[in-house]
């Protein structure tokens, strides 16, 4: 329903610069190389350089290995660098494994972890387990923020990515997400909103206000707008901030810049107007 | 950078995030300025005429016949012509062609339908566009599949028409009531004369642009336009089968006039459906549904979850959610495609809605409205909720027709049904549960037509709706639809 609200002009420009500096520039490849990461560490910083006002992305999202390249590129400006970590995608690893990796990574300087939560424990009901893990990597955090990943396409129900995201936020997470990105069903809005809505429900008991990012399959800025007006009819205007989501995504930034243009200048401009990095 | 620093940074967020009016254009639709009757496939000049207007706006929209008796009974004799002379022998098959091609000619037309449908009538277009008019496509597209297998549909019983239906509907959904009498009455091979509700005529009068479209022999369908005055003059003709939706109180006065002429009757009438949540059931999906319930169309709805049963234990917090759902909906222009909340239909059903509203106010039920500007002009009613509302207040016992919810407690699953069939009505009801069993359980015990578990006021041409007790009887939608236009051999 909400996808249908009416945004145009000065209220799209709003969304659109919004979700710029809500963005989690993102890539996890096998492939990626130093090159790749400092490409992108550098368009998150300055998305548009014919364009100065277009403000830059929250963070760059990468692998542990590549992290201290987006830190050497995004030093001395706002933009953060957020780091996979605890064997991601699968979270398959002893509990060690995953702490040293967090406390690598978080030692080469990454400002935020996006970790993932043992679906395998989940699954079998070992609820304890998963609690823990979050618990200790939290600890293993120190001052940096945790994403906690719940990789909802394999939770199968509304009903697990609920009781997920309970348990992620009692476990001390700042932010709960939807998907590593790897599987295809990642974020969607009812699944985002059921994560909202848990968010709310902690909100309320606790007064403690979680942040939320939706990851995997926003491609282009509609989306965007959208899960931004279902962000702002369900937890209301204090939650449109940066601070509270993010939008994790590899590929949505150009066609939010698209989007930009065209509505200050009235036309679409080709692909080819915008850098690929 | 200090944390604070950060933190000032990021709060970008303006006071307020407003949508973009996206208002539909009027341009699609052209309304006339002067209707007449439309009977055997011509425009009839009425006697009598009376202005229909925008509710949303007051401004007049285009002068209505007011149908006299005379006018009436010629459009019963002339469906009785074409019945008689050729429609009621044509193939089932060939019926189903005529029925198809209206289903499509509506799909086609549909954006025009909707914008007038909102216009005339005040419900948002997000409902006429996304409701009414493909659920009215869906009737046609579902009865014309009938027309050839009544045979298949009531075995062994040799059905046949049973002659001319008189029809008579209301104005809170009215193409889609058009569509629910019209197609079965047809499909079964009988003509209809048809009477839109006074403050709605526009669409049904749009509709006979359609009939002609669509080739439909002169005759079989015919529609009058006007008040109780021409409705009345429709149940005392000479008609076989009267299909009646709206008040309770015109529905009684209906069955009063035809007891022992032999005519056939079915009525559709008021509501006072209770909506049960217990406390296991996912609380945010149930404000949804709730909301679905009571506040869809205005609360115009005869099913309408108008009365909120809660289970005890979770009375707080349902009520919390539900108020902070409330601020989020959209008051305004019917024709803007943010609004989830349009007009009030008529100044008159406004004024019900005043009174019943202030009564529960002087019964001592708490109210509360969210804040939202009304417009200045037309009819305008902000989504109501009361809460400490007991059994005996008028809120809990009369049907209100407008977007106002009593909640009531209750402590055990008998105790919700006990109460929630405390009505003279029974025409639909919600149950909000986890537990499959316990859906069960209710839904045999709850004395209502339809049962609706975990969702409200979802509709399917192939479910029948009717109601019990004074909500009427009769079944319309589904292979049940098709049996008030059908004769049986004994």
């Amino acid at each position: 329903m909400l996808s249908k609200r009416s945004i145009k002009r000065e209220s799209k420009l709003f969304a659109l610069d919004l979700a710029i500096r809500m963005m989690d520039l993102t890539t996890l490849e096998g492939a990626d190389t130093p090159g790749k990461v400092a490409a992108l560490s550098s368009k998150g910083i300055r998305p548009d350089p014919g364009d100065p006002a277009i403000p830059s992305v929250a963070a760059i999202c990468v692998y542990p290995n590549l992290v201290p390249y987006a830190l050497e590129r995004t030093k001395g400006t706002d933009v953060k660098v957020a780091s996979v970590a605890t064997a991601f995608p699968s979270g398959q690893s002893p509990l060690e494994a995953k702490l040293d990796e967090v406390r690598w990574v978080v030692g080469q300087g990454a400002d935020e972890v996006d970790m993932v939560i043992d679906r395998g424990a989940f699954l079998s009901g070992r609820y304890a387990k998963v609690y823990d893990e979050i618990v200790q990597v939290k600890q293993a955090c120190g001052e940096a923020h945790l994403k906690v990943i719940l990789e909802v396409a394999e939770l199968g129900t509304y009903d697990n990515v609920r009781r997920a995201s309970l348990l992620a936020m009692a476990a001390g997470a700042d932010f709960v997400k939807t998907s590593t990105g790897k599987l295809s069903g990642a974020a969607t809005l009812p699944v985002t909103l059921c994560m909202l809505e848990a968010i709310r429900d902690v909100h309320e008991e606790t007064g403690r206000m979680v942040g939320m990012k939706p990851a995997g399959g926003i491609r282009q800025a509609k989306q965007a707008v959208q899960y931004l007006v279902q962000l702002y009819e369900t937890l209301g205007a204090e939650w449109l901030t940066p601070d509270l989501y993010r939008i994790g995504a590899s590929t949505l930034l150009n066609d939010v810049l698209m989007q930009i243009r065209k509505e200050r200048t009235g036309r679409y401009q080709s692909p080819d107007y915008f850098t690929v990095d | 950078m200090t944390e604070l620093e950060k933190k000032g940074k990021a709060a970008l967020v303006p006071s307020g995030w407003d949508y973009a009016p996206a208002p539909e254009s009027r341009e699609i639709v052209r309304i006339d300025e002067r209707y007449g009757h439309f009977v055997g496939g011509e425009w009839l000049e009425p006697r009598e005429t009376y202005t229909t207007i925008a509710p949303a706006s007051e401004e007049p929209l285009a002068e209505v016949g007011q149908a006299t008796p005379e006018e009436v009974y010629g459009a019963i004799a002339t469906a009785r012509e074409a019945f008689e002379n050729g429609w009621s022998g044509l193939p089932g098959s060939e019926r189903a062609k005529y029925l198809f091609r209206i289903a499509r000619i509506l799909q086609e037309r549909s954006r025009e339908f909707a914008v007038l449908e909102s216009l005339n009538g005040g419900k948002p277009i997000k409902e006429s566009r996304d409701v009414d008019l493909p659920l009215a496509a869906a009737h046609f597209f579902y009865y014309a599949g009938w027309a050839d297998k009544l045979e298949y549909a009531f075995p062994n019983r040799r059905p046949r028409p049973v002659g001319v239906a008189g029809q008579i509907i209301p104005w809170n959904f009215p193409l889609l009531m058009l569509a629910w009498k019209i197609a079965p009455a047809l499909a079964a091979g009988n003509t209809v004369v048809l009477k839109p509700a006074e403050t709605t005529p526009l669409t049904a009068l749009l509709f006979c642009d359609v009939v002609r479209q669509a080739e439909l022999p002169a005759g079989v369908v015919n529609i009058v336009t006007g008040d109780g005055r021409a409705g009345a003059a429709i149940v005392e003709g000479d008609v076989d089968k009267i299909a009646f939706t709206g008040s309770t109180e015109v529905g009684k006065a209906i069955q009063r006039e035809v007891a022992g002429s032999g005519k056939r009757l079915t009525l559709e009438l008021g509501g006072k459906a209770a909506n049960i949540v217990f406390d296991d059931c996912a609380l945010d999906q149930a404000v949804e549904g709730i909301v679905n319930g009571i506040y869809f169309n205005q609360g115009h709805v005869c099913c309408a979850g108008s009365r909120l049963f809660v289970q005890e234990s979770i009375h707080d917090d349902l009520v919390e959610k539900l108020k902070r759902r409330m601020k989020t909906l959209r008051v305004g222009d019917p024709l803007d495609k943010n609004t989830d909340i349009g007009a009030i239909n008529s100044r008159a059903q406004l004024e019900k809605i005043q009174e019943l509203v202030a009564a529960g106010e002087e019964e001592g039920a708490e109210i509360y409205q969210p804040p939202c500007k009304l417009p200045e002009r037309g009819y305008w009613f902000a989504p109501t909720v009361f809460t400490n509302v007991a059994q005996s207040y008028r809120i809990a016992q009369e049907e209100i027709f407008g977007p106002v919810l009593s909640v009531l407690t209750f402590r055990t699953p008998a105790e919700a049904v006990e109460k929630a069939n405390n009505t003279p009505y029974g025409l639909s009801a919600g149950i909000w549960t986890e537990k499959g069993s316990r859906i069960l359980w209710m839904a045999e015990r709850l004395r209502a037509g339809v049962v609706w578990a975990n969702t409200f006021n979802r509709f399917d041409p192939a479910s029948p709706f009717g109601g019990y007790k004074e909500s009427g009887f009769g079944r319309e939608g589904g292979r049940h639809g098709l049996e008030p236009y059908l004769e049986f051999e004994p």
